[in-house]
């Protein structure tokens, strides 16, 4: 009975694909999803929902966090209305099948780049930018005076069983020839409560979590995070596949707010910059990334001013970082690799041409 | 009572002390509660941080549910709570009046008006929710006294149309909810908290009791078909857990039907919610058949009554009493059963914990989060359980009604 039905889905799933694949793709401004989302007048965003930082439902029922921010500038982009967003929580497991089924436009869920994910024989999904380079990372009492991994040697350390966490840490430990004892748990919960009562002297996570999770320990200046990346996690926002103009649509605007931090551009001036743009006929470069002049927009399916609006509506990148998790907000993690590639950081937008 | 000695000093004596074993048993067990009771009661009252309820009383109450339109939900709860107040009065009441104020109902209406009183107070609501609650308590009281008082005085042809006014409620609060009727339209992605547990486990018990009647009919069937199919769903549905089932709605159901013609996601869940109780229901309700002894639809038959009445005349009735109280407990697990939601991404009462838990503002107050969770479960199964015992020992032809 169940493969029956099995062979029923994947057998309509098949006659569906040629359809998706007949579908318009020459240029972003005949994009399907696209004239879709203007159509509909909003915007599909799949979140967590549960994941500090990133998404989660404020006291008056809106959305906040930085997955979140970068659906509001992508609806600010297309539609013009940061607020024209439609939020999903999605949990991990069906993720990929609401972008594939066409529930979400865009997934915006702390979703690490993987090749079998990008890939069409795998989740085949469209990744734009990176907004946020996650990695495992590993937390220490400041008191202790732990300063590097290598501090670590000879000492007990708080894991998650079966994780992948798990497996990272010993491959590292194991590089830098620094024996060490696993303490390992079920729950997280319990992993940091082993932690909190002294019985490993550090532990380890995706360094986000850990920022998250110290913000409700007692005293959470008393922790540091150790400089050590044990794996890379590269945050991504996806689309489908089948539509490269909305891919396009997407991927620009959030390269649109990396290249506003570059170029000094904020929510707060904006408008100066805007108007001094439209004043100074000199400043091309200015004018086209505004809008001003140029088809940029045009070229992707969007307005004009689709940079303007998202800037407007979030700010640029920076602010997003600063505000949701870095040190405007009790996350307080650092940049990092977060930074713009001018101050060392990851974070690079190719040229607005 | 008629033992020796029951004043209440003595049958603790007699119940926790009659000997030395006993005594050190009842000693230790009581020092344990109260060690226990103490720890819980201090760390509520000075270690435990509320703000993140009262922050969040409302995403509690109906999630993301517009601010504007709250008052539709307002006016429901007003009306659920005068129609309860006037069922209550009625079976208490009719068709044998016992007395006006049954222990029972005068503990009900202490709890409610002490509830009332207090949650909003440590909850330190708005002024204007505060009094909107005592107000609604106190209908729900006033009607319950007013139908009890002149229950008697409504012309009989007039009562029997009376429990309709649960059907009809129950349309009328859809039509609150989802707009409509020149109502603006709310969508389901935006409801959530209490209000979304209570919808879809409220829609999974009405729609899952009838389609359980008739599965568990036709798995006793004489028909091959129908019991065969019968059959194949029951031990289908048994056979996978509820959280696969669920996982399947929400993933296949998408492929499956072109854009926009899937159900929304909250009536995908309710839906498999319905389908999977149903199967459970049956099963209940089977037990029932069983349990009748096979001359009374015999007899039913050789009276001359056509099968469908026979069933619905002489053979329900007697099996569903019977079936009562596991078809109760398969409701009261299914409203435990809507957590689940919380893990396909929806935003009941569980994922609204979970989500506010992660407010970077709320961090690590999962205690105080899951407590009141926990108390308000413990309300609503709580009603449900006294409820059904209520139905119960009315339609129990053996006991008096005073008694329930």
């Amino acid at each position: 009975m169940k493969r029956a039905f099995r062979t029923a889905a994947w057998a309509l799933a098949l006659l569906a694909t040629p359809l998706v694949g007949c579908a318009p793709d020459g240029g972003g401004i005949q994009s399907l999803k696209l004239a879709g989302i203007k159509g509909r007048g909003t915007l599909i965003c799949g979140v967590d929902g549960k994941l500090p930082g990133f998404s989660f439902v404020n006291p008056d029922g809106s959305y906040s966090g930085l997955d979140v921010d970068i659906c509001k500038a992508v609806a600010a982009a297309a539609l013009g209305d940061p607020t024209k967003v439609d939020f999903r929580d999605l949990n991990s497991s069906e993720r990929f099948a609401a972008l594939a089924s066409g529930e979400i436009d865009l997934l915006s869920r702390n979703t690490t780049l993987t090749l079998s994910r990008d890939a069409s024989g795998g989740n085949g999904l469209s990744f734009a930018p990176t907004v946020f380079f996650d990695g495992q990372g590993v937390m220490a009492p400041k008191a202790s005076g732990i300063t590097s991994l290598r501090g670590l040697a000879g000492k007990p350390i708080c894991v998650e069983s079966g994780t992948t966490t798990e497996l990272n840490l010993a491959d590292r430990m194991r590089e830098i020839k620094a024996p060490y004892t696993p303490l390992k748990f079920q729950t997280g919960d319990q992993t940091y409560a082993a932690y909190l009562q002294g019985r490993c002297v550090a532990v380890t996570s995706d360094r986000s979590q850990l920022a998250a999770k110290r913000t409700s320990f007692p005293d959470p200046a008393a922790h540091v995070l150790l400089p050590e990346v044990l794996s890379k996690e590269p945050l991504t926002p996806a689309t489908v596949n089948g539509d490269p103009g909305w891919a396009d649509a997407v991927r620009w605007t959030i390269f649109g707010l990396m290249q506003a931090e570059e170029l000094g551009i904020t929510q707060a001036n904006i408008d100066v910059k805007l108007a001094e743009a439209t004043a100074n006929a000199n400043q091309a470069d200015l004018r086209r990334f505004l809008g001003v002049e140029g088809e940029f927009g045009k070229q992707l399916g969007l307005p004009a001013d689709f940079v303007v609006q998202a800037v407007k509506a979030v700010g640029n990148y920076g602010e997003i970082f600063e505000r949701n998790v870095g040190q405007g907000s009790k996350l307080k993690l650092e940049r990092g690799l977060n930074r713009q590639w001018t101050q060392g950081g990851l974070i690079y937008a190719p040229p607005f041409r | 009572m008629n033992t020796p000695g029951s004043s209440p000093l003595q049958r603790l004596r007699r119940e926790l002390f009659a000997s030395p074993l006993d005594g050190l048993i009842s000693l230790l067990l009581i020092g344990f509660l109260l060690a226990v009771g103490l720890a819980v009661l201090r760390w509520m009252l000075f270690q435990a941080q509320w703000a993140v309820i009262q922050a969040n009383s409302t995403l509690f109450a109906v999630g993301r549910y517009p601010v504007d339109q709250q008052w539709r939900l307002w006016l429901l709860t007003s009306l659920l709570a005068l129609a309860s107040g006037l069922s209550w009065g009625l079976l208490r009441r009719l068709p044998h009046p016992g007395p006006a104020w049954p222990r029972n109902d005068r503990l009900a209406v202490g709890l409610l008006i002490a509830l009332a009183v207090v949650a909003p107070l440590a909850l330190q609501l708005q002024a204007s929710v505060q009094l909107r609650w005592w107000l609604i308590t106190a209908s729900l009281i006033t009607s319950r006294w007013a139908a009890g008082r002149w229950g008697q005085a409504i012309p009989p042809a007039l009562r029997r149309w009376i429990p309709l006014i649960w059907p009809l409620l129950y349309l009328a609060g859809m039509v609150l909810i989802s707009g409509g009727l020149g109502l603006v339209s709310v969508p389901p992605s935006e409801w959530g908290g209490l209000l979304l547990t209570l919808l879809t486990a409220s829609f999974a018990i009405l729609l899952c009791f009838p389609l359980g009647v008739l599965l568990a009919l036709g798995r006793r069937s004489e028909l091959p078909l129908l019991r065969g199919a019968s059959v194949l769903y029951i031990e289908f549905i048994r056979g996978a857990p509820l959280i696969t089932l669920l996982f399947l709605g929400q993933n296949i159901l998408g492929f499956l039907l072109p854009g926009g013609l899937a159900p929304d996601r909250v009536w995908r869940a309710a839906w498999v919610l319905t389908f999977f109780a149903a199967a459970y229901v049956a099963e209940a309700v089977r037990s029932g058949l069983a349990a009748l002894p096979p001359g009374q639809l015999e007899a039913a038959r050789s009276l001359g009554l056509p099968m469908p009445l026979a069933l619905i005349h002489v053979v329900l009735p007697q099996a569903l009493r019977v079936a009562l109280p596991a078809t109760v407990g398969q409701f009261i697990s299914l409203l435990q059963d809507t957590t689940l939601l919380s893990l396909i991404g929806l935003l009941d009462l569980l994922g609204t914990a979970r989500t506010v838990m992660a407010n970077p503002a709320f961090l690590g107050k999962n205690g105080e989060v899951y407590l009141v969770l926990a108390v308000l479960f413990w309300c609503c199964c709580a009603a449900l359980g006294l409820g059904s015992r209520a139905l119960e020992h009315r339609l129990n032809p053996l006991s008096s009604p005073a008694q329930a």
